[in-house]
């Protein structure tokens, strides 16, 4: 095991795939400049004096075009790892990703594939409410494209690499107070989670969601930040004798579902905790599918911890309550007992 | 036309006589097949509307006669002659109209997303621009692959007005992009006349924006446009990157079929229908000893019996299962 950083375990993700597959190449804004960034947050620093430019490909700022380069060279036989600086950018290229890269498969009759990887940073940052947003339930309400988010290294690193050899679109959301990047990239107020990573190769399946505490009163889905919130969550409710199982669904197209319904059979209360706004975010999805599936093994409403349906604030005592915070987890658990 | 923005196309020698026959069945070809499709959908037995092609055939099959088989077309609303002058089978398109298991797109795309991979077309975009910077995608994984393969992006007047068109164009210009931008410019995005959407008379004078040749073209004359292709084509071929060719026609029937076309002149359809891109060539054909009369006479014929096969095969072919409709989606 070697430990690493997410930002660290994604660009070892992309360097193994690149050294496996010619097929596959970077595409994206400022990742392989000299003296540049590497990405917003430093994923692909480097990458381009191993593999070239040709392979580290730097866009100008056409989000459009880098949706489209990606879509077009996939379906022309390329496995592209396209790249937005800001996971809210990813509104600038909606067409290509909701018309045509989700579509061009199933109006084709299945006749080809369009396997590209979009990677995207989520989260608020102190960055206001153009770089701020968590995307993820706007593309899981798209039939065609996957939507991954890893929260470890491990499954950074896994989880790309999958991402890579799919044969489908998949979006990764990364968070940005989860990369543990350095230097002058570094995030205030980061969490910095630093994960041990197998030396030998590994994958991490797309659809996999995966217990990260076990516990026998309270189920609590999160993914990304929000995991780490409700694990701490869950650790002070420990001390007040209440056991929370923590899932991470890792995944969201397609769900790890049975997992989610497995612990709510067990402990018959749900509290879903994203950092999405709450209408129509994918905690609703998962409570619709609970309230179906589990009705009669839940002892208790299902609750959503989510960001209010107010844009993303700048000034930090209005982000720290917009953000889900551990104490409004605590609350939502401690109302369904 | 306007010759002024031609900087690097000239004219080049005549295709064999083989080739000239082939453009001119292509092009009857596809007009006999818009014919037949309005046909059928006035009798309902297509269920869709319908973009038709007829008076642009001289775009796609001038260009298309200097494509090979690895090359990619990207269509647009408006696909149905792009994609038969590339050689996807007409009885697959029609199917696909039909809405049968044995469409190109196996019923799941309809009129406006035909196409066949294994032939090089993309399933159409009808997302108007859309296909611009995908175009740029693939010239770039041929560009990576080395395969020496080609793209062509064919779109209207309209779409060099959507951001997707400019970021396109720029990419496939920086990076030299095997690529040829194929503007059919037919003065009408749906009903908006041209000069009330673009402060310049073509949409080729942006090519300078972009570092690339730009051509304007009788978009009626098949020759012309074969010739302006062959050349941005062989450009592209070589490496030496993309160019913006607009061709300038004319579609002699509504923008889709439930357009009465009154934001338009009779007087104006009647000038173009004399410049029928049809007509003009086989007239040309048989007056420069090309081809006899009577040869074009047996072309027209076996174009026909395709129509009238194409037609038998849709009918006779089985809708999808309703449960297809949960295939294909993803890739397993």
């Amino acid at each position: 095991m070697v430990k690493m950083t997410i930002a660290e375990a994604l660009r070892q993700a992309i360097r193994e795939e690149m050294r496996r597959d010619e097929r596959v190449f970077c595409i994206g804004e400022d990742i392989g400049i000299e003296g540049g960034f590497g990405g917003a947050f430093t994923v692909t620093l480097g990458l381009s004096q191993e593999f070239g430019h040709e392979r580290i490909l730097d866009t100008p700022i056409s989000e459009t075009a880098i949706a489209g380069l990606a879509i077009g060279a996939a379906v022309a036989g390329m496995r592209p790892i396209a790249d937005v600086q800001y996971g809210d950018f990813l509104f600038c290229m909606m067409d290509q990703l909701a018309n045509q890269a989700a579509k061009l498969r199933y109006m084709s009759g299945g006749t080809l594939n369009v396997p590209m990887v979009m990677r995207a940073p989520v989260g608020a940052t102190a960055r206001g409410a153009q770089h701020a947003q968590s995307l993820e339930a706007f593309f899981t309400h798209i039939p065609g494209l996957k939507v991954v988010s890893p929260a470890t290294a491990y499954d950074a690193k896994g989880l790309l690499k999958s991402a890579v050899r799919d044969d489908n679109p998949v979006l990764i959301f990364e968070h940005k107070l989860l990369y543990g990047s350095k230097g002058a990239r570094s995030e205030k107020g980061a969490l910095s989670p630093v994960g041990e990573v197998p030396e030998e190769e590994y994958l991490v399946p797309i659809g996999k969601g995966v217990v990260r505490r076990p516990g026998k009163d309270v189920t609590i889905v999160a993914n990304l930040l929000m995991l780490y919130r409700a694990l701490g969550a869950a650790e002070t409710l420990s001390s007040q004798g209440v056991q929370v199982e923590v899932i991470d669904p890792r995944t969201l197209v397609p769900l790890d579902k049975e997992l989610i319904l497995g612990s709510v059979r067990k402990t018959g209360r749900l509290v879903i905790v994203e950092e999405d706004n709450l209408t129509n975010g994918w905690g609703a999805e998962i409570a619709a599918i609970v309230a179906d599936e589990a009705f009669v093994w839940l002892d208790a409403p299902i609750k959503r911890v989510a960001a209010p349906d107010v844009p993303a604030p700048f000034a930090p005592v209005l982000e720290r309550e917009y953000v889900p915070s551990e104490q409004k987890i605590i609350d939502a658990v401690l109302s369904i007992l | 036309m306007n010759s002024e923005i031609q900087p690097e196309i000239s004219s080049s020698v005549l295709p064999d006589q083989e080739l000239l026959i082939n453009i001119f069945r292509t092009m009857f070809l596809i007009r006999r097949f818009e014919e037949t499709t309005n046909e059928l959908y006035m009798e309902g037995r297509i269920p869709s509307t319908l973009h038709l092609y007829i008076g642009q055939e001289a775009v796609a099959t001038g260009v298309c006669a200097n494509l090979r088989t690895g090359d990619y077309v990207l269509s647009t609303h408006r696909p149905h002659g792009h994609s038969l002058a590339k050689g996807v089978a007409p009885q697959a398109i029609m199917a696909e109209l039909f809405g049968k298991a044995t469409g190109c797109c196996k019923g799941k795309g309809g009129s406006m997303h035909v196409g066949d991979i294994q032939v090089g077309v993309l399933p159409a975009m009808a997302i108007v621009g859309a296909n611009v910077p995908i175009a740029a995608g693939t010239a770039l994984a041929a560009k990576m692959q080395k395969t020496g393969g080609v793209t062509v992006c064919f779109f209207g007047d309209g779409a060099a007005n959507e951001g997707a068109w400019h970021e396109g164009l720029n990419a496939a210009a920086i990076w030299d992009l095997p690529v040829v931008f194929v503007c059919e410019n037919n003065l009408y995005a749906a009903s908006t006349p041209f000069s009330t959407s673009f402060k310049i008379q073509n949409v080729a004078e942006r090519h300078s924006a972009y570092g690339m040749p730009g051509a304007v073209v009788d978009g009626n004359d098949v020759l012309a446009v074969y010739h302006v292709a062959k050349e941005a084509i062989e450009r592209a071929r070589t490496g030496t990157g993309p160019t913006l060719i607009e061709c300038m026609t004319y579609r002699q029937c509504g923008h889709s079929r439930s357009d009465p076309r009154t934001y338009r002149t009779h007087e104006e359809e009647d000038e173009w229908k004399q410049r029928d891109p049809i007509p003009r060539f086989r007239k040309w054909l048989v007056e420069q000893g090309k081809a006899e009369a009577g040869r074009l006479d047996g072309v027209e014929q076996e174009v026909e019996q395709t129509i009238k096969a194409a037609i038998a095969f849709a009918d006779a072919s089985p809708a999808p299962d309703p449960g297809d409709v949960y295939r294909d989606v993803f890739k397993e």
